[in-house]
C-alpha cells in the first residue's frame, strides 16, 4: 500500500469533473418530475447531446458552440417525448424507454463518421491568479466553464423553485395537475417546457462526456451515466441541493476506487464499487422519516377532460 | 371484429411468407454476438470486421446478422435463443461472459453450430472455442514498454480478473522487467470491457499516480485520448490497430484478426464438415497481429521488439520462459522450461514482483 501515490488535490479535482455529467442531467430531470412527468429517457437524450456536441465542435472548432448545439439536442429529442406523453397521452414509463433507445440509435448513426476524431480541447475558465492559490486554486478555480455552468445551473433550480412565483406554478402542476388546470394554468404547455429544459440539461452533460471527460466519440459512450442520475433524482428527495451532494458521492467514489487501487490498496473493489448504491439505500431510510415525498402527479397523464 | 379478421389475415400472410422464405432457405445464416458495439475502435470493431470478410468471401450464398451491446449474462442468452430461432446455422459469441449461456442456448439447438470465442467449455457437441494468444502481444508491448518508461511506472487497466486478462499482466510484466529491472506495475481494474468514461477516468488516474505507460485490457480508444491529453505518456492499441492515435501516444498495438477463423469455420458449415474444436492461435498463424511500430519507438528498441515478434511467431521463443516464480515466491517454471497451456488457459496468479492481489 502506497497511500502517498494520491495526491489528494488532484483526487478532489477529479472527483468534481467527474460528478457534472451526472450532476447536469439530474438536475433537469428533477425539474422534470417536479412538474409532474417520469421520463426515463435521460440516458438516450445524454448520448444524443454528446453526438450532437461533438459533431458540431469539430465542424465549428468551438466547444462553445458544440455545447449550445448538444443542448439543442437533446432539448429537440425531449420534444417526441413531451410529443408522446403530452399530446398523444402514451404511457410515459414506455415513451421513457423508447427515448433511451432510439436516442442511442440514432446518436449510433449520426456518429458514425466521427469516430476516432479528436475534437477541439476545450480550455479551462482563465481565472488568472486565482488557479495558481495552492491546494484551493486547482481544486475550485481549475475547471472549465461547464463545471460552474453546472453549479449555477443548481443554485437556480433551487431559487426559482423556492422563491418564484414560476417555481410554484410548476410545483403546483407537479403536486396536482387538475388542480392546477381548475386554477387556469396550461398544464401541457408547462410540462413541455420543463421536459426540453430536462432534456437540455442531459444534453449538456452528455457533451460533458464526449467534448472534456473522454474526449471522442464512441458509441453508447454515456454508458449507463443517465440511469445514475435517474437514481440520483430519488437519492436526493426531488431537491436541488442534494442532487450536488449525491453527485459528488456517486461521482467521487468511483474516482477514489480507481485511485486507491492505483495506490494498492487491498481493500477489495468490490465493497467500494457498490458503497453508492449501499449509500442510497440508507439515504432512502432515513428520508423516510423525513417529509419529502414523490411530486404527487409524478407519472400520471394529465387530460383536460378528466 | 374487423379489426381481429385483419390481425387474422396478417398472421396467415406472416405465415406463407415465413413458408416461402424457409423452402427458399440455401444461403448460410451466420449470426454474431457483440459486447460492444461495433464502432468500439477495438475488440468488437475487428469481430465486425471479421464479419464483413465472411461476406466478402463468401457473397450471396450467405447472411450474416448481428447484434451489438449485448450484456453478458441472461440477456446474451436470449439474444442467441432468437438468433438459432430466425433460423442461424452457426452462431459466434464474442466475449468470455457469454460461455455458460452459449452452452445453455447450444444444448437447445442440436443442430445449429455455437462458437466462442475466449471460453474453455465445450459441454455440447455443437460447441467449439476459439481464442488468440493474445499474452504473445503482450510481450513484445512489455518490451516496448519497459524501455520507453522514464518513471519506471507501466498502468495497467484491467477489465475482469480473470485468466485471460491475467496472462497478459504477467506476459508484459515479465517483458519489462527483462529489460528494466527497476519497473513497477500498477494495475486497476474497472469491471468493464467497454466504458469510455470508466477507461477515460483510470488512465487519468494511473496517469496521475506517475505511469508514463499506459497498457488497457478494455475495449475502447478512451485510454488513448487520455494519454494523448498528457502528453508524454505511451500507450498501445488493444485489439484493433488504433492508428488513428499514432505515432504517438500509440507507439504500437495488439490486432486480433478473426477474419480467416470466421471465413474457415462460415465454410466449414457450408461444405457440412463442421466439428468440435478448440482453437488457440497466436502470431504465428496469424491470428494475432503487431501493429506498426511507430517512429517514437528508438530503432534498436524496435529493432528488439520485431525480434522477439519472429521468434514468438516461429516458436523458437514462448512467452513463459522459466526461471520464473509466482507472487509468493513458490517456483513455477525451472530454467528453460515454459508453461502448458492448461496452466496458461487457468492461470490465476500473479508472476513474482507484481504487487497487489488478484480481487477474487
Amino acid at each position: 500500500m502506497d497511500l502517498s501515490a494520491i495526491n489528494p488535490v488532484l483526487l478532489i479535482a477529479a472527483m468534481i469533473a467527474a460528478s457534472t455529467p451526472i450532476l447536469l442531467a439530474a438536475i433537469g430531470e428533477l425539474v422534470v418530475e417536479r412538474a409532474g412527468v417520469l421520463n426515463l429517457g435521460v440516458e438516450g437524450m445524454m448520448i444524443t447531446g454528446a453526438v450532437c456536441g461533438f459533431i458540431i465542435t469539430v465542424n465549428s472548432g468551438s466547444p462553445t458552440v458544440g455545447f449550445i448545439a448538444a443542448a439543442m439536442g437533446g432539448a429537440v429529442l425531449s420534444l417526441l417525448f413531451a410529443f408522446l406523453t403530452q399530446v398523444a397521452l402514451a404511457n410515459q414509463v414506455a415513451s421513457g424507454l423508447a427515448l433511451t433507445l432510439f436516442g442511442l440509435g440514432l446518436s449510433a448513426l449520426m456518429g458514425q463518421s466521427y469516430v476516432g476524431i479528436k475534437p477541439p480541447r476545450t480550455e479551462t475558465t482563465p481565472l488568472g491568479p486565482l488557479a495558481d492559490i495552492p491546494v484551493i486554486g486547482p481544486i475550485v478555480f481549475g475547471h472549465d466553464l461547464i463545471v460552474y455552468l453546472g453549479l449555477v445551473i443548481i443554485a437556480a433550480t433551487w431559487a426559482v423553485l423556492k422563491f418564484t412565483r414560476a417555481g410554484l406554478i410548476l410545483r403546483a402542476v407537479g403536486e396536482n395537475h387538475d388542480a392546477a388546470h381548475a386554477l387556469g394554468y396550461k398544464v401541457k404547455r408547462i410540462r413541455t417546457l420543463a421536459i426540453m429544459f430536462g432534456g437540455a440539461c442531459a444534453g449538456l452533460g452528455g457533451a460533458y462526456i464526449s467534448l472534456i471527460r473522454v474526449p471522442q466519440w464512441t458509441e453508447g459512450m454515456t454508458a449507463g451515466v443517465g440511469w445514475i442520475a435517474l437514481a440520483l433524482v430519488v437519492f436526493a428527495s426531488w431537491k436541488p441541493w442534494r442532487v450536488l451532494l449525491g453527485a459528488y458521492l456517486f461521482g467521487g467514489i468511483t474516482q477514489l476506487q480507481l485511485n486507491l487501487q492505483g495506490a494498492g490498496v487491498a481493500i477489495p473493489v468490490e465493497y467500494l464499487a457498490m458503497s453508492p448504491y449501499i449509500v442510497t439505500i440508507i439515504v432512502l431510510v432515513i428520508l423516510s422519516a423525513d417529509k419529502s415525498r414523490a411530486p404527487g402527479s409524478l407519472g400520471r397523464t394529465f387530460h383536460a377532460s378528466s | 371484429m374487423k379489426f381481429g379478421k385483419l390481425l387474422a389475415g396478417a398472421v396467415l400472410a406472416l405465415g406463407v411468407g415465413g413458408a416461402a422464405f424457409a423452402d427458399g432457405h440455401e444461403k448460410t445464416k451466420v449470426g454474431f454476438v457483440y459486447v460492444g458495439p461495433v464502432g468500439d475502435g477495438g475488440w468488437t470493431y475487428e469481430h465486425d470486421q471479421g464479419r464483413l470478410a465472411v461476406e466478402a468471401e463468401f457473397g450471396d450464398k450467405v447472411e450474416t446478422v448481428y447484434v451489438e451491446n449485448v450484456a453478458e449474462g441472461p440477456d446474451s442468452e436470449r439474444v442467441m435463443t432468437q438468433m438459432a430461432l430466425d433460423g442461424a446455422d452457426l452462431i459466434f459469441t464474442t466475449s468470455f461472459g457469454y460461455m455458460d449461456p452459449t452452452n445453455n442456448v447450444a444444448a437447445k439447438f442440436p443442430d445449429v453450430k455455437f462458437e466462442h470465442a475466449t471460453g474453455y467449455k465445450r459441454l455440447h457437441p455443437n460447441v467449439s472455442t476459439y481464442s488468440a494468444r493474445f499474452y504473445e502481444g503482450r510481450a513484445v508491448q512489455g518490451h516496448i514498454a519497459g524501455n520507453m518508461t522514464k518513471s519506471n511506472i507501466i498502468g495497467y487497466i484491467g477489465s475482469f480478473p480473470i485468466p485471460e486478462v491475467i496472462r497478459g499482466i504477467n506476459s508484459a510484466y515479465i517483458h519489462a522487467k527483462k529489460v528494466n529491472p527497476d519497473v513497477e506495475m500498477k494495475i486497476v481494474w474497472v469491471y468493464t470491457w467497454f466504458d469510455p468514461a470508466k477507461e477515460a477516468d483510470a488512465a487519468k488516474v494511473l496517469i496521475e499516480q506517475g505511469a508514463d505507460v499506459v497498457l488497457q485490457h478494455t475495449d475502447s480508444t478512451a485510454p488513448q485520448a487520455a494519454a494523448q491529453e498528457a502528453g508524454n505518456v505511451v500507450t498501445f492499441g488493444q485489439a484493433s490497430d488504433m492508428g488513428q492515435y499514432a505515432p504517438f501516444p500509440r507507439v504500437s498495438s495488439i490486432i486480433d484478426d478473426w477474419a480467416p477463423y470466421y471465413i474457415a469455420r462460415t465454410r466449414a458449415v457450408m461444405e457440412g464438415t463442421w466439428e468440435q474444436m478448440d482453437t488457440w492461435d497466436g502470431i504465428g498463424p496469424g491470428m494475432v497481429k503487431i501493429g506498426e511500430i511507430s517512429d517514437a519507438v528508438p530503432a534498436e528498441v524496435k529493432a528488439e521488439a520485431i525480434a522477439l515478434r519472429d521468434a514468438l511467431a516461429d516458436g523458437s521463443y514462448h512467452a513463459f520462459t522459466g526461471p520464473l516464480n509466482k507472487q509468493d515466491g513458490t517456483a513455477w517454471l525451472a530454467d528453460g522450461e515454459t508453461a502448458d497451456d492448461g496452466t496458461l488457459a487457468g492461470m490465476n496468479f500473479y508472476v513474482e514482483g507484481i504487487e497487489g492481489e488478484i480481487p477474487q
